[in-house]
């Protein structure tokens, strides 16, 4: 059987080689995002906002071909903002998800695209909907997308807790994008994150020289220093200090 | 009839000179001439009941239904002309259908009733086509909770505690405005619904009536049903007694 290669860009096509994020908590939902977009392996954009508004109190996190998504959600931005004026009231969580997913699923072989649509809704409160690549739907407490996200899906199984507020929710995370941006090569830059509630959506913002800092060899380095100086080591091992 | 001889009435497409479109008013009228249909939005329910007049004794009984069913979760029953009812009924499938397909979810009646409403009112523009001779009455239970409504031939809509559409509406009416719909459940409703259309029939007009009845909420688990046949029975027979002793 031959299977189709989703991952695979068109040459030259801009990649959303991601770490994405959303989370829902007692009063609403926390999404992230780092803000790398890369050409192979050029930057292309170091500051991207991958936090892609959908509706009042909807928005998505992107992952795959920027292009594709991109106009996905404008598309679902489009239906939304339809059915916002012809019924008068705001559209769920889980109507929005619908719409991406029947886009992702009925074009599953021109796109690559994989999407977390989370926001705040009358009906269901907060909500995260996963949209994988072949084009599922799928609700979850927690949901995790992009490249980086495999290297962190074992943080997230062990630290994530029901009934967490909002500055655990968010501390969360930034933790886990930090992970997940410093083992990911096409992730990095900056941490953006959106806190949807009832009432408004708040924008948070971590510069890369800010990035939550975990075990980075410290100790290590400060055992081989030493032997470095006593020997005048030069050549047989990398070492940046 | 002022209207009959003038010109202005020949087409839809025509305004009379103090601005009414009599072939809409015509429309109207083939409903006003119809049997009475009734809905009911009570507690936790709908009930939709039909005087279904039945003009030969060779027809099949409960054939020629006027109660039709839309989505799982809604109901209409038109009282005009019954082609035109089924057109209109399959108009509906297919909006709901495409709400469905769209969003994944059940489909707000007034969402249905918003998108009939278009698609009628579109039949009231154009020389080449007739204003739908159906006023109906579509119910649901949705996330809103009960819902009703009538959609009528001009293509306008309104939302409604009781309706009554047809020949015995005026009746019908103060009948339903004496009710407590918001206290009644389901089933009272149903005995109210049979009464009613029984108390609107004019025995020394029309010989021969059917009564059709169906109802959707917490009875039927949000599904729109016809109601039992014993229940039917039984309101059918009460309501007959109840009107020998009225009268």
């Amino acid at each position: 059987m031959q299977t189709v290669d989703m991952q695979q860009l068109k040459s030259g096509e801009v990649n959303l080689g991601t770490s994405i994020m959303a989370v829902q908590f007692r009063d609403g939902v926390v999404v992230g995002a780092d803000s790398r977009t890369t050409t192979g392996s050029y930057i292309a954009n170091r500051v991207t906002d991958k936090l892609t508004h959908i509706h009042d109190r909807i928005y998505c996190c992107r992952s795959g071909s920027a292009a594709d998504t991109q106009a996905i959600a404008d598309i679902v931005h489009y239906h939304l903002q339809m059915l916002t004026q012809q019924s008068g009231e705001r559209p769920t969580v889980h109507i929005a998800g619908n719409v991406f997913q029947k886009l992702c699923y009925e074009n599953k072989d021109a796109l690559s695209a994989g999407i977390i649509v989370a926001g705040w809704d009358k009906d269901a409160g907060p909500s995260v909907y996963n949209i994988p690549l072949g084009g599922g739907l799928f609700r979850q407490p927690w949901a995790i997308g992009g490249s980086g996200s495999t290297y962190v899906y074992g943080y997230c199984d062990a630290t994530y807790q029901e009934g967490w507020g909002r500055d655990e929710t968010v501390n969360f995370v930034k933790n886990t994008l930090s992970l997940a941006m410093s083992r990911d090569g096409s992730s990095g830059g900056v941490i953006r994150m959106c806190v949807i509630t009832e009432d408004k959506v708040e924008r948070l913002f971590v510069p890369g020289n800010e990035l939550p800092k975990f075990w980075e060899g410290e100790e290590v380095l400060k055992l081989i220093a030493p032997v470095k100086k006593r020997h005048e080591f030069t050549d047989d091992m990398a070492v940046e200090v | 009839m002022t209207s009959i001889g003038t010109g202005y009435d020949l087409s839809a497409s025509t305004y009379s000179p103090d601005g009414r479109i009599f072939q809409v008013e015509y429309a109207n009228k083939t409903v006003e001439n119809s049997g009475t249909v009734i809905g009911l939005r009570v507690k936790d329910g709908i009930i939709l009941a039909v005087e279904k007049l039945v003009h030969s004794k060779l027809l099949v009984p409960e054939s020629n239904r006027r109660i039709l069913t839309v989505d799982r979760h809604i109901g209409m029953a038109t009282s005009g002309l019954l082609a035109d009812g089924r057109h209109l009924a399959n108009r509906a499938r297919d909006e709901a259908y495409n709400y469905r397909e769209m969003y994944r979810e059940s489909p707000p009646l007034k969402e249905v009733v918003q998108r009939l409403g278009l698609y009628v009112q579109a039949y009231t523009l154009y020389s080449s086509v007739r204003p739908f001779g159906v006023s109906t009455i579509f119910g649901a239970v949705d996330k809103t909770g009960p819902a009703l409504f009538i959609v009528e031939p001009s293509g306008i809509s309104y939302g409604y505690h009781g309706a009554a559409i047809g020949k015995g509406r005026q009746i019908a009416k103060t009948e339903l405005e004496k009710l407590k719909l918001a206290e009644l459940s389901m089933r009272e409703a149903v005995f109210e619904a049979a009464r009613i259309i029984h108390l609107v029939h004019d025995d020394s007009k029309e010989k021969e009536f059917q009564l059709e009845l169906s109802w959707i909420g917490e009875e039927t688990k949000g599904l729109h049903l016809p109601v039992p046949k014993d229940l039917c029975e039984e309101a059918d027979r009460k309501a007959r007694e109840a009107l020998e002793t009225f009268e």
